[in-house]
């Protein structure tokens, strides 16, 4: 039995490619001006423009985290993230917390811990992780085990991560902040007793 | 991902003008729907208006003594706002058992009221989809609905609405303020998103060039007795099966005010506001909730792989009722475990 | 509670560092993101290839206009069955180590539709973006054949049996005794069907490729997602006619894998003949949908038909499965195996059929074969030993074997009893409640059972290449891989054990085919095989240095035999004294 299927032409018009322009970004402390089109992701324009191969495509759909930075201290998908509107923002990459000579103490406990095995999915992991620290919210394990739910690891290294993170936080919170650690006093919260 | 120019309004009037003076455009706010269903080419808007400049995030009090909650504000400011968590607890946890913390960081208010429908056949250019290309049939009936709906539904959609912040904002009777070409309005939150009917395409009221500038909450945020209760195939990061928002003022063992919404089982929240008066007057009791939960879900409907959701949508009515009298989540073993209606 | 469960034994390894946990060389690397994976390689001028994939599962493309998108800036070649040619004729020229007997797939090769998301064109742009949106508007036109079938379950019935053709292959078991009759005559029995679907490997990285184009005759520098750069190397060589050197592959750092990077997949086919035809550098990543189009690990049903006696001994074993396989190769797994190797029984009866659906070729995934038969058997010999009336663990004790049942031949070694006895005093296996639903946490109810395990040690041909520095600096190399097991750092390990080193000193290289040729990283065989080729060439390199040592005038070590030398650390740490002094040079 036959069948037709086309794939309908998704414009009705011909097709029109927007043409790049100048984007300025500020990554890690520095400003990078990259010529992009609107329709370039942050991600894409990190790992393919700004040769920032450190923040990780996982999905390219927001369904995994591995492409977790950090933009004004809070944790993002840049997947999602357009990169001509995130202009005039702070963005902090796995490059920027750390270098393989000088790693963060986050980065520190990932290796103490053994908090990875591939590494692909790890420094969305540590910035997430980051993120938490940041926000100051999650204390207990379970705290710690939801709010770093938006980071999968294929690789199962969840409960080395888990300890890792629970590392650092055990010994206080910081916020790396314009290159410079800074100690940000503890919240009070109430705990989330949702099912 | 189709090619788009893109504008970064400054000002609520200008974004108005820039998406009606541009053909096959869209408003873009935390894009963590817009551009995922851009790379799916679901959604092809040829140009962009960004509202990320315009000064719609604050969370400030209202005279009445309600809060607004600012389109632009991210979930997660909202969430954490300290009024919010005081005054409005539910709205609070609504919003943290979805998405991601990264997700929650981007997606804004406004977005999340406007999110599209996770069914997998709109979400799959390959298959017909009325609500994706109105006429072309709908291939959830009679395929893989697991994740579709069970009231409301008609012939032509079954898709729900994905969000669990706006089953709060139902419970919570919230008002949508938009802003557009024609001016200014308000819209009752009930009112905002539709049943599907014979217009799948539609999923809310907003007329052409409307942009969500505030949520408004009434004073009565239930902080004393709710809950919300989402049941999902994972533990974390999953859209919800069954959720159900709960607030009740209650004075001893009696439910003055009942209000409740069950997402995940229709094109929009669903509030039964005949179920909700069942409640009021009545002094809390297993047998009074597995009433309630049998009236909501009377009409309910399945279609094979969802079939299952009437029956956990009764047991979840009955189990939040619970939660929100007693406010203890945790289950004890007792009559309402292995309830049978 | 059974009186056979002993006090579990302790385990010493001789070993200052084998076995000892340390921190990962390749950490710093990976948490601060200097780690580099396939699609990742800072090429200069490089180009975008998007693969285009099948909306439908069968049929036949009948059209491609790609006139539109060609007439795109930007846009360099659209690739289909219609323009690539065809590099090689026969089958065998496609088939890579880890294939398994039939005609390997060919992707752009001819208008057929074979299994949903099937790759049939390649749009090549400057920009990632455009070669997306390339791709999503090419016009094709499919005929579409609706009587396919990918539901194993309607192949019930249209099974057979399952070939030779894959390498490591093993037909079930031969049957023994009278399995029918004898589970009719026993007083307990089981009889059940077990099944699981298809899952997928999703590693977090997806398939990619970047092809680096030389620009000196057809040299490329081809970096892949791959669990063994070899393998790729050899299949490209023989589709496109390329020398080693031509076709080096690169897999320094891969994230994970479990089975999809065994074979090479159709995005580095594609990027490296997108790279020969444009002459140009290529870039070609599958998305994560496109993942589930790869491989996966195969739908697979068994039938189990068990019986015991009072005592709870075994009477009779059937174990059967079905699995899905494609239309053009017979991908096989050693599923039934198990159930035989495991359990004692004079009577047992084996079967593994395949039947084809309209489905990509499935691959090996995380102890494929195993991870489906162990399921099963372990389920109906828990359910077994309930009917019994037997504790779980004291009927596998009392169906504990020594020799292997199917070849009846004594196994080297086998230590699951002492396993048992462990995990039993580890968990507190004593206090468990058979009773179902007898146990509580708080409002959970508790589940609590045992299961085993199986999985044969094999070991490939390898090969090490190591070099010492007059620095006291070792460089180990291997064309093996790391997909997140942790090659690198037990090889580091295993080195510097076998030359009395400290860690730091030591470095272990993998993944690139200009290194000594080993197998693809998989079936648990990369430690034992690599590792031995490591520690064999670190003792071969200390023997040379040792002649060296001993070629010196009035060398202490003058004399010493390796064969009855008791320290390889002390003579080897006598060898570094002297090297301080200047006085060797590198092997």
């Amino acid at each position: 039995m036959s069948l037709h299927f086309i794939q309908e032409p998704l414009d009705k018009t011909a097709p029109h490619v927007v043409p790049a322009q100048a984007v300025t970004l500020n990554v890690n402390g520095e400003d990078h001006t990259i010529q992009i089109a609107p329709w370039t992701s942050l991600l894409d324009a990190l790992r393919e423009y700004m040769d920032m191969t450190g923040t990780k495509k996982g999905c390219d759909h927001g369904q995994c985290g591995a492409c977790t930075v950090l933009v004004d201290g809070k944790r993002i998908n840049s997947c999602l993230a357009l990169a001509t509107v995130y202009q005039g923002k702070k963005i902090t990459t796995i490059e920027g917390l750390g270098s393989e000579d000088n790693l963060s103490p986050l980065q520190q406990a990932f290796v103490d811990h053994d908090a990875f095995q591939c590494g692909y999915c790890t420094p969305g992991q540590i910035c997430s992780a980051q993120g938490l620290i940041n926000e100051g919210r999650a204390k207990t394990e379970d705290e710690v085990r939801e709010l770093m739910s938006g980071n999968l690891c294929r690789c199962g290294a969840y409960t080395n991560i888990l300890s890792a993170v629970m590392e650092v936080l055990h010994d206080g919170q910081v916020v790396v902040d314009n290159g410079t650690l800074v100690t940000i006093p503890m919240q009070p919260t109430k705990s989330s007793s949702v099912n | 991902m189709n090619s788009f120019t893109l504008t970064q309004a400054a000002a609520i009037d200008e974004a108005v003008r820039d998406k009606a003076s541009h053909d096959g455009s869209a408003y873009l706010g935390g894009g963590t729907n817009l551009i995922d269903l851009m790379k799916e080419n679901v959604s092809r808007p040829t140009h962009l208006t960004s509202l990320g400049h315009l000064p719609l995030a604050q969370i400030e009090n209202l005279p009445d003594g309600g809060l607004r909650l600012g389109a632009l504000a991210t979930n997660a400011d909202t969430a954490w706002n300290p009024e919010v968590e005081a005054r409005y607890p539910l709205l609070s946890q609504t919003i943290l058992a979805g998405a991601t913390p990264q997700l929650r960081n981007m997606a804004t208010n406004g977005g999340n009221l406007l999110q599209r429908t996770r069914c997998y056949y709109f979400y799959d250019l390959a298959t017909p989809c009325n609500k994706r290309e109105p006429g072309s049939g709908c291939s959830a009936i009679n395929g893989y609905n697991r994740v579709c709906g069970v009231l409301g539904t008609s012939e032509s959609c079954i898709a729900t609405h994905p969000s669990d912040m706006c089953v709060a904002l139902a419970a919570l009777e919230a008002v949508v303020r938009v802003q557009g070409p024609d001016g200014e309005r308000t819209i009752k939150f009930e009112d905002f998103h539709r049943l599907p009917g014979d217009k799948p395409e539609i999923d809310n009221t907003l007329n052409a060039g409307e942009l969500v500038t505030a949520i408004e909450l009434p004073a009565e945020g239930y902080a004393k007795n709710f809950t919300y209760l989402k049941l999902r195939d994972r533990a974390s990061y999953a859209f919800a099966l069954v959720g159900v928002a709960v607030g009740l003022t209650m004075e001893g063992d009696t439910i003055k005010k009942a209000r409740f919404a069950v997402g995940g089982v229709a094109h929009k929240p669903w509030r039964d506001q005949e179920a909700e008066k069942m409640l009021e007057g009545q002094k809390a009791s297993p047998d009074l909730f597995r009433q309630v939960a049998a009236k909501v879900f009377a009409e309910a409907k399945g279609y094979g792989s969802n079939s299952f959701k009437i029956e956990l949508g009764r047991r979840a009515i009955v189990r939040a009722l619970k939660q929100a009298v007693e406010m203890d989540y945790a289950l004890d073993n007792d009559a309402f475990l292995n309830t049978n209606p | 509670m059974s009186q056979t469960i002993a006090t579990p034994p302790t385990v010493r390894l001789d070993s200052d560092v084998v076995g000892k946990p340390i921190s990962r060389p390749d950490g710093p690397a990976k948490v601060s993101g200097s780690a580099k994976y396939a699609a990742e390689f800072n090429v200069p001028d490089l180009w975008y290839g998007y693969v285009v994939s099948s909306p439908i599962t069968k049929g036949k493309i009948t059209k491609i206009d790609a006139a539109e998108v060609l007439a795109i800036p930007g846009v360099k070649q659209v690739f289909s069955h219609e323009n690539v040619p065809t590099y090689a004729w026969f089958d065998r020229s496609y088939k890579d180590d880890v294939a398994p007997g039939g005609s390997p797939f060919r992707p752009l090769h001819e208008p057929e539709i074979m299994f949903n998301e099937q790759p049939v064109a390649l749009v090549v742009a400057e920009t990632f973006e455009l070669a997306r949106y390339a791709a999503s508007i090419l016009k094709i036109d499919y005929e579409v054949d609706e009587s396919f079938n990918t539901d194993l379950e309607k192949a019930r019935g249209k099974g057979f049996d399952a070939p030779k053709g894959k390498t490591g292959f093993l037909p079930p078991p031969k049957p023994k005794g009278d399995a029918e009759g004898a589970f009719k005559a026993a007083p307990h029995q089981v009889e059940g069907q077990y099944e699981h679907h298809a899952q997928h490997h999703n590693p977090m990285e997806m398939m990619a490729t970047t092809v680096e184009w030389l620009g000196d005759g057809k040299k490329m520098k081809i970096y892949d997602k791959t669990q063994g750069a070899p393998n790729v190397q050899q299949y490209l060589s023989k589709i496109f006619k390329l020398s080693t050197d031509e076709a080096r592959v690169i897999s320094k750092f891969t994230g994970g894998a479990f089975g999809i990077g065994l074979r090479p997949q159709h995005q580095v086919f594609m990027a490296v003949m997108a790279s020969l035809e444009l002459e140009h550098s290529v870039r070609v990543s599958l998305t994560r949908q496109q993942m589930f189009g790869v491989s996966h690990r195969p739908h697979t049903i068994q039938d189990l038909k068990l019986a015991a006696d009072d005592q709870g001994y075994l009477q009779s074993l059937q174990h059967y499965a079905l699995g899905e396989t494609s239309q053009y190769e017979n991908e096989t797994e050693t599923v039934v195996n198990w159930s035989g190797i495991l359990y004692k029984t004079e009577n047992s009866k084996f079967g593994y059929e395949l039947t084809k659906l309209d489905i990509e070729t499935p691959a090996d995934m995380r102890a494929p074969g195993a991870a489906t038969g162990s399921f099963a058997i372990e389920s109906a010999i828990d359910e077994l030993s309930y009917k019994a009336k037997v504790d779980p663990l004291e009927f596998r004790l009392l169906n504990y074997t020594y020799e292997d049942p199917t070849e009846n031949k004594p196994f080297s070694s086998k230590r699951l009893i002492d396993c048992y006895h462990e995990g039993a005093a580890r968990f507190g296996w004593e206090q468990r409640n058979p009773e179902p639903r007898s146990m509580r946490d708080g409002n959970m109810l508790v589940g609590w059972g045992m299961a085993t395990g199986c999985w044969d040690a094999s070991m490939q041909k390898s090969a090490a290449k190591a070099s010492l520095t007059a620095d006291g600096k070792l460089t180990v190399s291997s064309a093996t891989n790391d997909q997140g097991a942790g090659t690198y750092v037990i090889m580091t390990q295993i080195a510097a054990q076998t030359l009395g080193l400290p860690l730091e000193q030591v470095t272990f290289q993998l993944g690139d085919t200009t290194f000594p040729a080993a197998p693809v990283q998989g079936g648990s065989w990369t430690a034992a095989s690599v590792g031995s080729a490591v520690q064999a060439t670190c003792q071969e390199l200390g023997k040379k240095l040792l002649k060296l040592a001993q070629k010196m005038d009035d060398s202490p070590l003058d004399g010493v035999d390796l064969k009855t030398c008791s320290s390889w650390t002390a003579t080897f740490a006598r060898m570094r004294i002297l090297a301080s002094r200047s006085l060797l040079r590198t092997c």
